[in-house]
């Protein structure tokens, strides 16, 4: 065996520990800094198949603004400090392992059979490929993704903000 | 396995000297502007500053409150300083002397600068003091407006040079025969600094620090060696992003006349001299500005630098299709 394949091997279990323990800690910002190492690991898992734009668009948007306003939003709304009993919900264990097995699997169908089991790994650098083929053959979906994130955020500043103006307008 | 340790030990030197210069020059500079006779006398003129300040902070304990989260309080201040040494690894002194030319380094060097911000975050919360909350809200507030005028004045350069490669930039400016910034970057690139001012938490925009009203905001709680760490991660910041605004804007390791041929010799004095020119500015504003208040301060991210280095990506846009 390759000391390549070892080591991604590792990373595998260290990726598949620190995803669990998103899930079983029942502190919130626990949970968030373990997100942050399960991404890295998984951006790293990335660069490993040299798709090193995947990767560090994994680092810049995920943990470099994703994660940071998960805590943000802890932060500023409450942050109990240590552990949050609510966090911890027997109710529900047995759908959520339900419908995780469920994807599990739906996942591993799709992944099996669309590559026919075969592993593809292109050398050399995929960035410039990739940047040309989304702005071309591409250029409709992309921008049509863009539009809808623009609706998104404009959406939530609509909902969000109290505009006084606004308010008595409606209510006349 | 031997060149890979070669380079990772190049890179913890490289980042702690340009952590020691820019203190020493930080320090001289307070003392030179408001008279502090200390670090201008003291001590072989004032140069063993640094690391006598480097001995008393190793020296001191290492204080853990008791109602702190301690792994977080603990591992926040390795985030910060993991960041800012791996942004050493791109910035090139010479085309040969990079530790890795990567094909996205400017993409690199953003996304890993982005990574600090949860260091912040976590040691204002993990502290469990009102003083350090708010501190870490600050940041936080801080980080996320001003991360996007940093990118997007980058995305200019990266247009003009058609490529993300550090090296790559240079080269482009070498070809050019001027710099970026005489070459139509000069919006992208006030926008970068007054952001990268930000990124530092620098006067005049330290809220999230600000002892006069916070004590020491973030780093409140924090003594000994943790406090060293963050204390050195702030410098070898302001040294790499002030290495980065030389490399995308100012030609980096060349300047304009000198033959390219002997660039490997004089390549890292260049680099440095102009890293250094910008963080005497730095200094210069720091011991002469006030603070900015918290909604001037986002207001000038989200209302005047954001569209302004939108603008700037439109015009160079049209400009490299122009002509």
């Amino acid at each position: 065996m390759e000391i390549f394949e070892i080591v991604t091997y590792f990373i595998l279990l260290a990726l598949l520990s620190t995803a669990i323990r998103v899930v079983t800690t029942s502190n919130v910002i626990h949970a968030a800094i373990s997100l942050v190492f399960t991404l890295a690991l998984t951006a790293i898992l990335f660069l490993i198949l040299s798709t090193e734009f995947v990767a560090l668009v994994l680092v810049l948007v995920y943990i470099g603004a994703v994660i940071v306003l998960f805590l943000f939003g802890i932060m500023i709304t409450r942050a109990p400090l240590g552990k949050n009993a609510e966090l911890d919900n027997d109710k529900n264990k047995k759908l959520g392992a339900a419908i995780s097995g469920a994807i599990f699997l739906l996942f591993s169908y799709i992944l099996i059979n669309g590559f026919n089991g075969n592993v593809t790994i292109t050398s050399g650098s995929s960035t410039e490929l990739l940047g040309e083929i989304l702005l071309t053959r591409f250029i409709f979906p992309f921008e049509l993704v863009s539009f809808v994130l623009l609706a998104a955020l404009i959406g939530g500043i609509t909902l969000a903000r109290k505009d006084e103006a606004l308010i008595d307008e409606d209510q006349v | 396995m031997t060149e890979v340790l070669i380079k990772v030990g190049f890179l913890a030197i490289a980042a702690l000297n340009g952590a020691i210069i820019f203190t020493i020059m930080d320090v001289k500079g307070a003392s030179w502007m408001q008279r502090r006779p200390g670090p201008l006398h003291v001590g072989l003129r004032g140069f063993i500053f640094p690391l006598a300040e480097i001995l008393k902070f190793v020296q001191k304990e290492d204080i853990i409150p008791t109602e702190v989260d301690r792994p977080v309080f603990k591992w926040a201040p390795a985030y910060v300083m993991v960041s800012c040494v791996a942004l050493f690894a791109v910035v090139p002194m010479s085309p040969t002397l990079v530790v890795a030319d990567l094909e996205l380094g400017v993409f690199f060097a953003l996304a890993i600068s982005s990574l600090g911000t949860i260091g912040v975050l976590t040691a204002g919360w993990s502290s469990a003091n009102k003083y350090s909350l708010m501190g870490g809200l600050r940041a936080a507030g801080q980080l996320i407006a001003y991360e996007l005028p940093l990118i997007l004045a980058v995305v200019g350069v990266v247009i003009q040079a058609e490529t993300m490669s550090l090296v790559g930039i240079v080269e482009k400016q070498i070809e050019w025969g001027v710099p970026f910034v005489v070459g139509g970057q000069i919006v992208g690139f006030l926008i970068f600094m007054v952001a990268a001012t930000a990124e530092m938490m620098r006067v005049p925009f330290d809220m999230p620090i600000g002892e006069s009203e916070l004590t020491m905001g973030f780093m409140t709680e924090y003594s000994g060696i943790r406090f060293l760490i963050f204390y050195i991660s702030e410098y070898m910041n302001m040294f790499i992003l002030c290495a980065i605004a030389s490399t995308l804007f100012l030609g980096g390791y060349h300047v304009p006349l000198l033959p390219t041929e002997w660039v490997n010799f004089y390549g890292p004095v260049v680099l440095l001299t102009k890293t250094a020119i910008l963080g005497f500015i730095l200094v210069a504003i720091r011991w002469s500005q006030p603070r900015f208040r918290e909604d001037q301060l986002q207001n000038l991210a989200w209302k005047i630098l954001i569209p302004a280095s939108l603008v700037n990506i439109l015009v160079t846009a049209v400009m490299k299709v122009g002509f």
